[in-house]
């Protein structure tokens, strides 16, 4: 017989903000050691209030605008309480009655085609605390950094039937979040709940659905996907066990699931509209300011990169980060042409962090300093060589492009008679290759050549030197 | 035991229910003992930015849960005759100038109403609520305690305005409050079904009040109102349910106490908890949580809510006929010892005549041993009818 799994997600995802969700400590990217970020609000101490940071709510309205979501125009804040020691005040808040954003859709692609996954919602909400736990001592530690840092939890229907539909949604979330600045979605900022079921194909009833708690790993998320759905087949069809709704929890290690302990998941959370947050009204003039400040999305960027002249290959790698396209736009607005600017930065910035051990993700460099280099050497300023050391202190230590190329004596001796003079010096000292070139030996003109370049100590034209080499050697 | 304030070497008493940086903070319960707060109240610094200085803290009821302060671990806010909150005492001594007060369910207004002075609970969003430590937080409100209303007007003014660090502070910068409003004219209502709820020398006091008014050209109307019950359950639905939240904090992990006996943190969880509130607490702490419950909160919680909308239209249509409401404040003028197994009840019963402020958030004065009511912003009429009849006598 044959199986349709079925599959929904929910998805947490930490935002890049430089602050916390209710309280002015350092978001998720600020702390060193543990309990760095933490002050009386985030620590649940009693007299301080939530008060709310607006990029939140402008990170998950661009979420939503991606996912092709509604914005809801009036969104409340409600309080869940449990206990848990990495949970302060031992309530989360979170929304419940009044999401951001609903009904979204998007389209996945993978090798059997395209299939449209509904958004039910997106809500804002606060991280919890970790917990660290000292096996050696026995001993449970609390760090209370990621307390309040602010998510998103982006809730699917149940649209997705396998698991490479679910990796490939979760690629797009990942790219399409770093490209509108959402989030950076490094390990850990983005952790699932995975809902699945199977029944027999062309039965209308869905299976009993389990729920895959708190993932973080791509490569965890398709292997429990992968074990569930063949437990599930086993017990319908070998009745090796009798399949219940429940939570579980996949070990990585065993590559298994375990049912988690009732205590952990039949809580009533006990919901209700907190009382300290006002409802957050969206205006049209703020709607309209959050839109124009979005990122236009990877594939319209791609066809304008297209229509550029830019290959596809090309494409592929600038559109996968939105800092690259930032990068090159600038560059182009302050005048590099478009062939220098995507060469400069997928060759000669690459070819620089690659030799310190990183990518071009890593890469920072402003608009105006590159475009400063390629337009000394497009100008013949200095040459490609030193504009390549040049390029290399401005990532390495950000100093001044023309500032190091002065201080480093790597300015193109444009003063042709200079440079003359050095030919002239070059050739006097060594009459024997002028006398062989002469007589038709002219293999030797490379070896003069390099001894111009070395006398100049890189600084000149190589293409004056050539011309002046071939002059005075007629 | 810890100390409290006895002799005062500064002009303003602050209730343990608000913090003062450096100084402990219990709010009456075992629970807090030990808790210095890194911060103060912006209520209170904005005492200390114009010159007032802070004597110390004053005893209340654990949470301000109680009547009027008799079930702190810390022993009995007061003692005496009239046993009452250690503000309202500090302040009928004339050992403070003025005090500040969480009214949260009545119990400062009560105090005041038995110790002889006044109690302002003020417009829900005038005064900022960063520092207060919290339990029902969509009605509890700082307020003053005062000897008169000069003082009252004095303080309030100071700690009115706008604070950004409180999301529900209004946008107000400062409030203008006057204490010499022409009441002559002025239309009171005495909500009937109150004053048949109260006791002889209760009702007597609202009756003379009334009397006194009357003589100054206020025109004063028995009106029923029949919503009080049905606020008086909201009230105590929702400030269960927000007190039930807010508590959940201490927890024995962090701060506040901790149980010696425990192998595991549900251990810690329910030791700490157990013994470090009173009955009272807990009773709270139970009733919210059922209301909030799932099968429970659509009936219970979300019905409250409605219900709340409900009151305050039917409040807002009562002022629009009437300038101000006056009511008893407590069923009776002689406060009687009681175990703490009768407290849930006890308040409860009690709150029937301070509910409604803490529900929709209107002023309410409690001054004289009665209590005047008014619409959101009419402190200034609240005081100038209070200080109209000062000194006459009851």
């Amino acid at each position: 017989m044959k199986y349709e799994v079925t599959i929904g997600l929910e998805t947490h995802v930490e935002l890049d903000t430089a602050s916390k969700i209710f309280c002015a400590c350092g978001g998720h990217s600020s702390p060193k050691e543990p309990n760095d970020c933490v002050c009386p609000a985030c620590s649940g101490m009693p007299g301080m209030l939530p008060v709310m940071n607006k990029r939140v709510v402008e990170k998950a309205v661009t979420a939503g605008l991606m996912l092709n979501c509604e914005i809801n125009r009036y969104a409340t804040f409600d309080k869940k309480n449990y206990y848990y020691p990495d949970l302060p005040c031992a309530y989360q808040i979170t929304q419940l009655f009044h999401p951001i954003c609903v009904n979204g859709k998007v389209e996945v692609t993978t090798k059997d085609g395209v299939s449209m996954i509904g958004i039910k919602q997106i809500h804002m909400e606060e991280d919890a605390g970790k917990l660290v736990h000292d096996e050696w001592t026995d001993t449970s530690l609390v760090d209370f950094n990621r307390t309040s840092v602010p998510l998103i939890e982006i809730v699917t229907h149940p649209d997705f039937h396998s698991a490479e539909e679910v990796l490939s949604y979760l690629e797009m979330l990942k790219s399409m979040f770093r490209f509108g600045k959402i989030s950076e979605c490094e390990e850990g900022a983005m952790r699932c709940d995975v809902n699945i079921s199977v029944r027999p194909e062309g039965q209308t009833e869905l299976g009993v659905r389990t729920e895959i708690k708190n993932m973080s790993s791509f490569t965890s998320i398709e292997r429990a996907i992968k074990y569930e759905t063949a437990r599930h087949i086993d017990a319908l069809e070998r009745q090796t066990e009798v399949l219940v709704q429940e939570t579980r929890r996949w070990d990585d290690t065993k590559g298994r699931t375990f049912a988690m302990r009732n205590k952990e998941t039949e809580a009533d959370y006990r919901y209700f509209p907190d009382p300290n947050l006002m409802p957050i009204v969206i205006d049209d003039a703020w709607l309209d300011e959050i839109k124009s400040a979005m990122p236009k999305k990877p594939e319209v960027k791609a066809a304008e990169y297209a229509e550029m002249g830019i290959s596809e290959k090309e494409i592929e790698v600038l559109t996968g980060e939105r800092n690259l396209c930032d990068l090159l736009d600038g560059v182009v607005a302050l005048g590099a042409s478009v062939k220098d600017a995507v060469a400069w930065i997928l060759t000669e910035c690459a070819g620089v962090l690659r030799k310190n051990g990183q990518v071009l993700s890593d890469l920072q460099i402003t608009p105006e300093k590159l475009a400063k280099i390629i337009a000394m050497v497009a100008d013949g300023k200095i040459n490609r060589g030193a504009g390549k050391k040049v390029l290399t202190a401005v990532i390495e230590k950000d100093v001044d492009p023309e500032e190091f190329a002065r201080e480093n004596s790597l300015d193109a001796n444009t003063d042709e008679s200079a440079v003359a003079a050095v030919v002239d010096k070059v050739l006097a000292a060594d009459p024997k290759s002028v006398e062989d070139y002469k007589n038709g030996k002219t293999k030797v003109f490379q070896a003069l050549f390099g001894a111009c370049m070395r006398e100049l100590r890189g600084t000149a034209d190589p293409m004056v030197i050539k011309k002046l080499l071939e002059e005075k050697l007629k | 035991m810890r100390d409290y304030i006895t002799e005062a070497s500064g002009n303003i008493a602050v209730d343990d229910m608000i913090l003062v940086k450096d100084m402990q903070a219990t709010a009456g319960s075992h629970m807090l003992e030990g808790f210095v707060p890194l911060f103060s109240a912006e209520a209170v610094e904005r005492l200390e930015n114009k010159g007032y200085s802070i004597a110390g803290k004053a005893n209340v009821g654990e949470f301000g849960l109680d009547l009027v302060g008799e079930f702190s671990y810390y022993g009995a806010a007061a003692e005496g005759e009239n046993l009452c909150g250690g503000s309202a005492k500090l302040v009928k001594d004339g050992s403070v100038k003025a005090a500040l007060g969480v009214d949260l369910n009545g119990a400062p207004r009560r105090s005041a109403a038995l110790s002889g002075v006044a109690f302002m609970k003020p417009t829900y969003g005038t005064v900022s609520r960063y520092g207060v430590i919290p339990c029902a937080c969509s009605g509890e409100q700082i307020g003053v305690y005062a000897p008169n209303m000069k003082a009252m007007q004095e303080v309030l003014s100071v700690i009115a305005g706008h604070d950004a660090k409180d999301g529900t502070s209004l946008m107000h910068e400062t409030y203008d409050y006057d204490t010499d409003l022409e009441i002559s004219g002025v239309k009171v209502a005495i909500i009937k079904e109150m004053l048949e709820a109260a006791s002889e020398d209760s009702r007597a006091k609202v009756l003379a009040y009334a009397e006194n008014l009357k003589k100054k050209g206020v025109v004063v109307e028995e009106v029923s109102f029949e919503l009080a019950r049905a606020a008086q359950s909201a009230w105590q639905i929702l400030m269960a349910a927000e007190t039930c939240n807010n508590l959940s904090r201490y927890d024995g992990v962090k701060f506040g106490y901790r149980t010696p006996n425990y192998e595991n943190i549900d251990e810690l969880y329910v030791g700490s908890r157990t013994e470090g509130f009173n009955l009272l607490t807990k009773q709270t702490i139970l009733y919210g949580s059922d209301v909030l419950s799932k099968n429970r909160y659509k009936v219970c919680y979300d019905k409250s809510l409605k219900v709340r909308r409900v009151v305050a239209d039917a409040m807002k249509a009562m002022l629009s006929s009437y300038d101000a409401v006056l009511t008893p404040v407590c069923s009776e003028m002689q406060y009687t010892a009681y175990d703490i197994s009768d407290a849930f009840k006890n308040v409860f019963k009690e709150s029937f005549f301070t509910a409604i402020p803490n529900l929709i958030g209107i002023p309410a004065l409690s001054v004289g041993g009665v209590q005047l009511m008014g619409n959101h912003f009419d402190e200034s009429l609240l005081m100038s009818l209070a200080k109209s009849v000062e000194g006459m006598g009851a």
